[in-house]
């Protein structure tokens, strides 16, 4: 049921992994962003961040071709950034402004960018896997020829809105991909103490698709599994549940002391294996990235972040007006 | 114009449709072959095939948003929830899904999806398949919701919920599925928010709706006989509400009576009445505003208990008798 180990993914270009690793560090420095603007009291509501879980967001989305579309989860500033979205209408989103990917109406749960195929984030838990199971419809149906992939995080494999889809997914030979952010923690439910099993992914059995756990922290391994698992989708063969396994380094949401685990576990995933770092010194030894084209990434990425905040702060509140715009089309 | 029955008049107006729009499907569970629970798909599998008429399995979340994903990404689908009481299952995705998905994604999104599905009682069938959940849904914003009580409203309005780019809920009432009236031959729509005024008069106003517009007209014809006539305002459909036709009428009558099979305490009986009350006609009314609705019981099984729980046409004829002083 685990995974096979990547086979150096020899199909990836040099400059491919090299965007790889420059979008996962734009999802990190993003997330600090947040977290810091969060802190100064700038950002009201709530926030999840993906820290740590940058991996997945990044080799996911990045075997999928443009036109396949995506569904996410509140933990889901990643998935966008991977799926192409702007992060200065990002953050605006999170500011509340009028500028923001939802016109300041939306939130960070609820972020979606449906012209680059991002049907949006979802503040219910496994609320995505119909809705991602209806867009595989469509494509089916008119044959588009696109994959949709469902991101959800072990809390949702609880829910009945997965079995059944998954179900329905695999019955009707859909193609979707169910992406499990395994982190270990449904907020402060720690999930061996949430399933009876061992992996998520053997659930895949009762419904009859492949299911496969993979390291989470590890971006190509993240990527090959979904290559494979997109081809299948793509070619007609139905669903696939990948589980990657990943931690997030923060906590669920905002004011989480995470009594629920202690300072060393935290520390072992985060000197160990956090998946930026490792990324990172495979692409020095490979001679593919060098430390000084490294901190040029860090540096560029700082600025293009500074920016996006810039843009952000200087937008426009929604006007009271929009308050009843867009309930009906 | 020819006679059909109510359930022919719903699987007319979604044949009609699918012959002209290859991106309207139906999905639902025993649709096919069986014809669905009340017989509403008989034969369009026939017709249209398994890619078109999709029988699923008995999951009602996941059917529910399969459909609103479908319906985001381009199609136009309808789906037949077997019975309205299931819509329990499969709340989250019509509620916090396919009602706020436009709205919080800042206008980007568009649903356009039917939820077709039996309600109500007087068929035998108990607690838990008898319901009038209506209120429910009228409650959310960013759900359209009909009610339709003849074949013809239901042939017409169902295209128009069909043609609508929003998530619109779709109540019929399983007694009603039998009742034979003319409906036009040709394919045609009855804007949705468009009350029908389905008898005139000028002593009192009785907003009735779904199968409680038929025992009002039973209870129209009684008072007759009594030289009192009562006005029978059938909203049809309760988001958007035509308030306007509504309230022109109890200018008429002063007097007004609201009439439906769900439970009358929070049910959308008492959203109509107060916005009368709220209205320009609150100062020539000539009696309070009132209601007929289900009393605060399960449906019961037994035949007897059964209709005591809802408003029958006795009673609606001794309510307007004593609103007029003519008990």
């Amino acid at each position: 049921m685990t995974g096979k180990k990547t086979k150096g993914s020899q199909d990836i270009t040099p400059e491919k992994k090299v965007e790889m690793l420059e979008q996962m560090i734009v999802i990190r420095h993003f997330e600090q962003k947040v977290e810091q603007m969060f802190m100064q009291g700038k950002i009201h509501g709530t926030m999840h961040l993906c820290t740590g879980q940058e991996a997945t967001a990044v080799g996911a989305i990045g075997a999928l071709e443009a036109k396949d579309k995506i569904t996410s989860t509140h933990r889901g500033h990643g998935h966008c950034i991977a799926k192409g979205s702007d992060i200065g209408r990002m953050l605006a989103e999170l500011l509340a402004k009028e500028t923001g990917y939802c016109k300041g109406k939306g939130g960070s749960m609820h972020i979606a960018d449906l012209d680059l195929g991002n049907l949006g984030a979802n503040g219910i838990v496994a609320g995505g896997h119909p809705l991602a199971t209806g867009a595989a419809l469509t494509s089916k149906m008119k044959k588009l020829g696109y994959v949709v992939i469902c991101f959800f995080g072990d809390g949702a494999s609880n829910e009945g809105s997965f079995h059944e889809s998954l179900n329905l997914a695999a019955v009707w030979d859909l193609p979707v991909i169910f992406f499990c952010e395994n982190n270990e923690y449904a907020m402060s439910g720690p999930i061996k103490e949430m399933i009876n099993i061992e992996h998520i992914s053997q659930r895949a059995s009762s419904y009859g698709m492949p299911g496969v756990t993979i390291n989470g922290s590890d971006v190509l391994e993240v990527y090959e599994a979904t290559k494979e698992a997109a081809e299948r989708a793509r070619s007609g063969q139905g669903p696939t549940l990948i589980e990657a396994k990943t931690y997030r380094f923060k906590g669920h949401s905002r004011a989480d002391a995470r009594k629920y685990r202690t300072r060393e576990e935290e520390k072992e995933w985060i000197t160990k294996k956090d998946p930026i770092a490792l990324f990172k010194k495979s692409l020095i030894d490979e001679g593919v990235l060098s430390e000084e084209k490294a901190q040029a990434i860090e540096d560029q990425v700082q600025s293009f972040v500074e920016k996006a905040q810039g843009f952000a702060e200087n937008s426009p509140e929604p006007s009271p007006e929009s308050l009843q715009e867009d309930v009906y089309a | 114009m020819r006679e059909i029955t109510y359930a022919e008049s719903v699987r007319e107006a979604m044949s009609q449709v699918m012959r002209a729009d290859e991106d309207v499907f139906i999905l639902g569970e025993d649709i096919g072959i069986y014809g669905g629970a009340f017989g509403v798909t008989n034969g369009m599998l026939d017709e249209f095939g398994p890619e078109r008429v999709r029988t699923t399995p008995i999951s009602e979340a996941a059917i529910t948003g399969c459909a609103i994903g479908a319906a985001m990404t381009g199609m136009r689908p309808i789906l037949e929830l077997q019975f309205s009481d299931f819509i329990t299952i499969a709340t989250d995705q019509i509620v916090n899904q396919a009602a706020k998905l436009r709205y919080m994604y800042g206008g980007k999104a568009s649903v356009p999806v039917v939820i077709r599905t039996p309600a109500g009682s007087g068929a035998g069938l108990a607690a838990q398949h008898s319901q009038s959940l209506e209120a429910w849904m009228a409650h959310i914003p960013g759900l359209k919701v009909i009610q339709p009580s003849t074949p013809s409203d239901a042939k017409g309005l169902l295209k128009a919920a069909i043609e609508d780019n929003n998530p619109v809920m779709f109540y019929e009432h399983k007694l009603l599925y039998g009742m034979k009236g003319d409906v036009a031959e040709d394919s045609y729509t009855i804007p949705i928010g468009v009350a029908d005024v389905k008898k005139e008069g000028t002593d009192l106003t009785v907003v009735a709706t779904s199968i409680m517009v038929h025992k009002t007209l039973e209870a129209a014809e009684e008072l007759g006989k009594e030289n009192i006539h009562i006005e029978v305002i059938d909203p049809r459909t309760l988001v958007p509400l035509d308030e306007e036709t509504i309230i022109k009428s109890v200018l008429k009558t002063r007097r007004a009576l609201v009439v439906t099979e769900a439970v009358k305490r929070g049910g959308y009986g008492a959203e109509i009445a107060s916005m009368i009350g709220e209205s320009e006609a609150f100062d020539f009314l000539d009696a309070p505003v009132s209601r007929l609705g289900g009393v605060d019981t399960p449906m019961p099984y037994n035949p007897t208990l059964e209709k005591m729980a809802v408003p029958q046409v006795g009673d609606i004829v001794q309510k307007v008798r004593e609103m007029l002083n003519r008990a």
